[in-house]
């Protein structure tokens, strides 16, 4: 075996060290704990494009590269529990993409955490949080790969809580392990259950044997019990919903835009290139059992176009494309910069699900990875922007950034533009743009088309509209009001070159990108599924694939037409003005800026409902079972009474042996209301001991 | 039989140090101390001899010892380890040093606290190694006494009520076991448990029973069914099954912090252990045919549990029902393994999968349970007696490592893969859901539940603005660091290396999965 496949654990291994040893490094090791961490951050990288290139030859007969290693964990009964790495395309682009994202965050979190007292911290939980994300996307096998997901999960919790002493911080930290935690359950339920129906949760393993190959899938056509549901399609939904939770899609959104409270390059690693990204990440790893379904109706000859597509795939589709244009709505009508972009994440996600759902592993991934680099992009800028106005987060106290920041601007007018869906020059035009086009060619209804072009509209909108009033216009905080005039005193500044260079970095992969994934030249299809079958590559249908160009470059342009008339060309002078949308749409603005109320909703219902459960059992338990309890004490005292009456001493059979120590306990306990315990304790555990001897004794005669 | 009795040596050690320590002058409560630590890392110690002379690949009982005691009562000395009992013989072994080194008393009352825990760990070792019902009854009834004092004697505001509550209700239990047991002797003859396994395997237990204590004319079945219930209140009431846990709360909370470590670490496993070692091979017909409802009070157990623990405002009532959540998932593995199946070798692997895991469990819930319980006593005792959930707030700014050490042990109660609580949960779920899926999907709620409540307690104590009060509240000193750093290596080492535990059990696991499967 190659030696970079057999030691592909090194990718997750450097970082997850660099954390050991940062967890136990004092506080005052600044420099050497960035260091150590980038540096771990950088061989990975180096090892991960080592690793991809050798992928980059694909593998026998024209399909791509696989290779994977496994090894015993621990015994069960006979056989071992074993769990594995594996390399293919799949594990290639993201590890290289994690790596890199990950190495400029850190770099950019040296600027940016340059303040915090907690620093070694920071950069331990981001080792970790980066260690698991790089397990993940390796992992060999559905176990392995719920370890690194709730690893991660635990990372997240513990980097959104990183300024502990913020009560809103702490209240987003749980509610973000909890809320996913509902999805968690979901996968360990999937995770069962195909461990149960196939027998490993290995995904390849030596002659087939592995769950997402021929041998084991086969399995899974069985029905599930649940109507005429395969249990590949069950499995598949419960899986499902893990990415649900952990990729913020309705109805598990709520807690990703309160992550926002994390500091800024957490939420530019995570909760936007990275983990989020893991939930479809997941399900390209398992597309196999989603597809299977469809895979048995093709091999019975069932051409309808319901059979072409498994329920599983129709469901993630239409989660996906309602996600995107509800996600996309409520950036619409928010303030704050990251949060803006937080609905935003969500939203880019919906698109990948859809472009799951509609097109394959390829059509999702790309769009993930380009997502990750020009998504993080915006983080950082923000954060830039937040750090160049004193912490201010709140579009209405910005404006006219871009005389003061001209490098933050001019990298987050790449970042906007790319996921705005520019066309040519940008790497999130091409990703969309092969999304949309699975959805036109979709056979089984136009509405995730629809949905898509409305929200690639939204989206163009809402960036316009961000980038209007944060760098357009006049500087609206600081001196120009006298509100907070004390801290707010000093004018925008520019931030270090430690913190803009990752953003040029970042600006120049969101640009170069665009080149591996057009309909010219689909390189990155190509490495990622192998060799176009006859009539399902993007070869099919150049007239949709230019009509579809066409229509979202139009709409992009539209959109941000529309923005730049309502919020460029007249800016708002002061932060207290309305927004123009709020005047035009005033119903509909509280509506979207209310976020649909779906925060209030859960409260009111979920929540609700779990307190009260909470408090039946704990009701239930001090009066119910308790007056139960003493009841029955009572009860045992009155027959032990009895029993004294009609029998006063003679103790011979087991019946009456039986009343004994009822009437001794019942005694007992009416004497411990006197509080005479401790003297009558000690003749009960006397009794107790010559008790158990006169039982015997009596049964052996 | 003809090595030298390591069981009985190791049983009887921490008795006779009880013993040396009942003789000194009350006045040197250091050296009370000094011998106790002595016996039990003596105890552990052999404990360890043990392990590395155990062959884990032979599935059957090794080092039996056995002698005729009052054989006309087919009463034996007979004890002897397969991988169950090594576990938790290992178990208690580990936590009662640790309880002790946890114990801050050091007035005149030691001698009799440090004996009485020594007492207790002799019994809990005989419970655990007794192979006759006769012995280890004895063993069962005697771990009561100590705790019993220990609890009221050393216990908070409340313990009087909680020590009577305690062992009133697990001494009705034992009457009711020890009834049962009874019952079973006159209809077989024997009160061997190997012995009892085979003759449940090879003939019907009811017939037995029927022909010789034909009761009021109750059909065969009934009676045996009266029979198992009596058994099964015992060690329901042990675990606790609910909905005869109402002593457990009050007692964890009230018990002084080394004894509630050793109550929720090793003597609520004396209860999970009686259902692998009497119910489930003695009464396989009964359990069966009472499954459902067991299964329903298991999930019931567990949801309910997690879900009064949400609304507690004692953090050592929060934890105490947190154990009740977790032993409860040791009871549902249990009990799916007796789901009737066909003879599919893959019926026996889930059963295999269940209960590996619910050893897993109760060694792991042993070791963070202790952990925890013993963490919130130091913060009970930095705040003088407070321990509410809304009193402090923000203390990770001023004890840090005290955050970082309870934080550890609080994820690994929380099953996060990596430390040790993880496995054993994931094998339960694997087993019962391929056994008795509905049981598996509806606990799942407990696992939810239980982060709900575990992280309301990081939020609400660790995180947060800082509490005024509280500006002076210590990190944990290195003696403390010291005594919670072992467990809490041992929790990273078996979350990553759990084969650690399985090689000693696996083998025990697969005969009994064989027998409850045939």
């Amino acid at each position: 075996m190659i030696w970079i496949v057999s030691h592909l654990y090194l990718i997750p291994a450097l970082p997850l060290l660099a954390a050991v040893i940062l967890a136990v490094t004092p506080a005052r090791f600044r420099r050497s704990a960035a260091a150590l961490s980038i540096g771990a951050m950088a061989l990975s990288f180096a090892l991960a494009v080592a690793a991809l290139t050798v992928s980059l030859g694909g593998g026998p007969d024209g399909g791509v590269f696989r290779e994977w290693h496994n090894f015993d964990w621990f015994q069960l009964g006979d056989s071992w529990v074993r769990l594995g790495w594996v390399m293919d395309p799949l594990a290639g682009v993201m590890i290289v993409m994690v790596t890199l994202v990950a190495a400029l965050v850190m770099i950019y979190s040296v600027g940016y955490m340059a303040h915090d007292g907690n620093l070694v911290k920071f950069f331990c939980y981001l080792s970790l949080f980066t260690a698991a994300m790089l397990g993940l996307v390796i992992a060999n096998s559905l176990l392995l790969l719920f370890i690194c997901w709730e690893v991660m999960g635990f990372a997240s919790y513990i980097l959104i809580g990183f300024w502990f002493h913020k009560p809103a911080a702490a209240a987003a930290a749980k509610k973000a392990f909890l809320v996913t935690r509902i999805g968690d359950l979901g996968l360990l339920l999937g995770m069962l259950w195909l461990y149960s129906a196939t027998g490993t949760l290995l995904f390849y393993d030596a002659g087939s044997a592995g769950c997402l190959q021929f041998g084991a899938l086969g399995k899974l056509l069985g029905p599930a019990g649940l109507g005429t549901m395969t249990i590949a399609t069950a499995i598949a939904l419960l899986i499902f919903v893990g990415a649900i939770g952990k990729s913020g899609q309705l109805p598990l959104h709520v807690w990703l835009p309160d992550a926002m409270e994390g500091p800024t390059p957490v939420s530019a690693l995570i909760h936007a290139a990275t983990m989020v990204a893991a939930g479809v990440f997941l399900v390209a790893r398992v597309f196999p059992v989603f597809d299977a379904s469809a895979v048995l109706a093709r091999a019975y000859g069932d051409l309808s176009p319901y059979a072409a597509l498994s329920p599983a795939l129709i469901v993630v589709a239409w989660t996906g494309a309602i996600t995107a244009v509800f996600a996309a709505l409520v950036a619409v009508a928010q303030n704050d910069i990251k949060r803006i972009l937080a609905y935003s994440t969500v939203s880019q996600l919906g698109y990948m699900f859809m472009g799951l759902g509609l097109g394959g592993i390829e059509v999702g991934l790309f769009h993930l990875i380009t997502h990750a680099f020009f998504k993080s992009l915006l983080f950082l800028g923000a954060g830039s922007v937040i750090h160049g106005c004193h912490e201010q987060q709140d579009i209405r106290w910005m404006g006219g950034l871009r005389r003061f920041m001209p490098v933050t601007f001019a990298t987050y007018a790449v970042g906007m533009m790319a996921l705005s869906g520019v066309p040519l020059f940008f790497s999130g035009f091409w990703s969309k743009d092969e999304i949309m086009h699975a959805a036109m060619r979709w056979e089984i209804s136009i509405g995730p088309f629809c949905l898509g072009i409305f929200g690639a509209f939204l989206t163009a909108f809402y960036m316009t509209r961000q980038m209007c009033q944060v760098f357009a216009g006049k500087y609206r905080g600081a001196g120009a009001t006298d509100d907070h005039s004390h801290h707010h005193a000093e004018m925008p500044h520019e931030s270090p070159s430690v913190m803009t260079i990752p953003l040029i970095a970042l600006a120049s992969i969101a640009v170069l990108l665009s080149v591996v994934g057009t309909p010219m030249w689909p390189w990155f299809h190509h490495y990622l599924v192998g060799q176009p079958e006859q009539g399902l590559g993007p070869s099919d249908g150049h007239g949709s694939a230019l009509f579809v160009m066409v229509l979202t470059s139009l709409i992009a342009v539209v959109a941000i037409w529309l923005g730049w008339r309502l919020f460029g060309a007249r800016p708002s002078a002061s932060p207290a003005d309305p927004d123009p949308l709020q005047q035009m749409i005033p119903r509909l603005w509280r509506v979207l800026a209310g976020k649909f109320n779906i925060d209030e909703f859960y409260a009111a219902t979920f929540v609700r409902l779990n307190a009260a459960a909470a408090h039946a059992c704990d009701w239930f338990d001090r009066y119910i079972w308790d007056t139960f309890v003493q009841a029955a004490s009572r009860f045992t005292v009155l027959l032990a009474s009895l029993n004294r009456l009609i029998d006063e001493f003679v103790i011979n059979l087991g019946f009456d042996d039986g009343c004994f120590s009822l009437r001794e306990s019942g005694k007992w306990f009416s004497l411990v209301q006197n509080g005479q315990v401790q003297r009558y304790l000690r003749i009960i555990a006397l009794a107790l001991t010559f008790l158990v001897l006169i039982f015997i004794w009596g049964l052996r005669g | 039989m003809n090595e030298w009795p390591i069981i009985t040596l190791l049983t009887f050690t921490p008795l006779a140090g009880a013993v040396m320590i009942a003789g000194l002058d009350p006045q040197r409560p250091r050296l009370a101390r000094g011998l106790g630590l002595t016996f039990t890392f003596l105890a552990l110690a052999l404990t360890g001899l043990l392990i590395a002379r155990f062959n884990p690949a032979a599935p059957d009982l090794q080092f039996i010892e056995r002698h005729a005691w009052i054989p006309s009562i087919g009463a034996e000395y007979f004890v002897g380890i397969d991988g169950v009992s090594l576990l938790l013989v290992v178990l208690t072994a580990l936590l009662v040093p640790f309880s002790l080194l946890a114990s801050r008393i050091s007035d005149a009352s030691a001698r009799l606290f440090v004996a009485l825990v020594l007492l207790l760990q002799t019994a809990l070792f005989g419970a655990f190694t007794a192979l006759n019902f006769f012995h280890w009854f004895l063993f069962w009834e005697l771990s009561l006494v100590p705790a019993f004092f220990l609890i009221k004697l050393w216990g908070g505001p409340q313990r009087s009520a909680a020590a009577v509550q305690f062992f009133l209700y697990t001494f009705l239990g034992s009457v009711t076991l020890l009834l049962a047991m009874l019952a079973v002797f006159a209809a077989t003859g024997t009160m061997d448990f190997i012995e009892l396994a085979r003759i449940s395997r090879s003939q019907n237990l009811a017939t037995l029973l029927s022909a010789k204590l034909a009761w009021a004319g109750l059909p065969a079945r009934s009676l045996a069914m009266i029979v198992f219930l009596g058994a099964l209140l015992g060690f329901a009431v042990k675990v606790p099954l609910m909905p005869f846990h109402t002593w457990l709360p009050l007692t964890y909370a009230e018990a002084p912090t080394p004894v509630t470590m050793l109550l929720t670490g090793a003597m609520s496993k004396m209860g999970v252990y009686g259902f692998l070692r009497i119910l489930l091979p003695i009464f396989p017909e009964q359990m069966r045919a009472a499954l459902t409802p067991l299964l329903w009070l298991a999930v019931l157990t567990i949801v309910a549990s997690a879900l009064a623990a949400i609304v507690q405002r004692d953090l050592k009532r929060m934890l105490a029902y947190s154990s009740i959540n977790h032993l409860g998932y040791c009871l549902l593995g249990l009990f799916a393994t007796m789901q009737v199946t066909g003879p599919d070798p893959a019926w026996t692997g889930e059963r295999v999968a269940a209960l590996s895991g619910v050893l897993l469990q109760m060694f792991h819930h042993g070791l963070t349970a202790a952990a925890l319980f013993c963490l919130v006593g130091l913060i009970e005792q930095r705040s003088g007696g407070l321990r509410g959930l809304d009193d402090f707030g923000g203390l990770r700014k001023v004890a840090p490592v005290f955050c970082g050490l309870m934080g550890v042990s609080v994820f690994a109660s929380l099953g996060l893969p990596g430390l040790n609580g993880f496995i054993g949960e994931f094998l339960i779920f694997k087993g019962t859901f391929g056994l008795v899926k509905w049981a598996a999907v509806i606990s799942t709620f407990g696992l939810f539940a239980t982060a709900v409540f575990l992280l309301t307690f990081m939020q609400r104590v660790w995180s947060g603005p800082l509490n005024e009060r509280w500006q002076g509240f210590p990190d944990l000193t290195l003696r403390e660091r010291l005594l919670v750093l072992p467990a809490t290596a041992l929790m990273f080492v078996l979350g990553f290396f759990p084969q650690l535990v399985i090689q000693l059990i696996n083998a025990t696991v697969m005969r009994i999965a064989e027998q409850l499967g045939s």
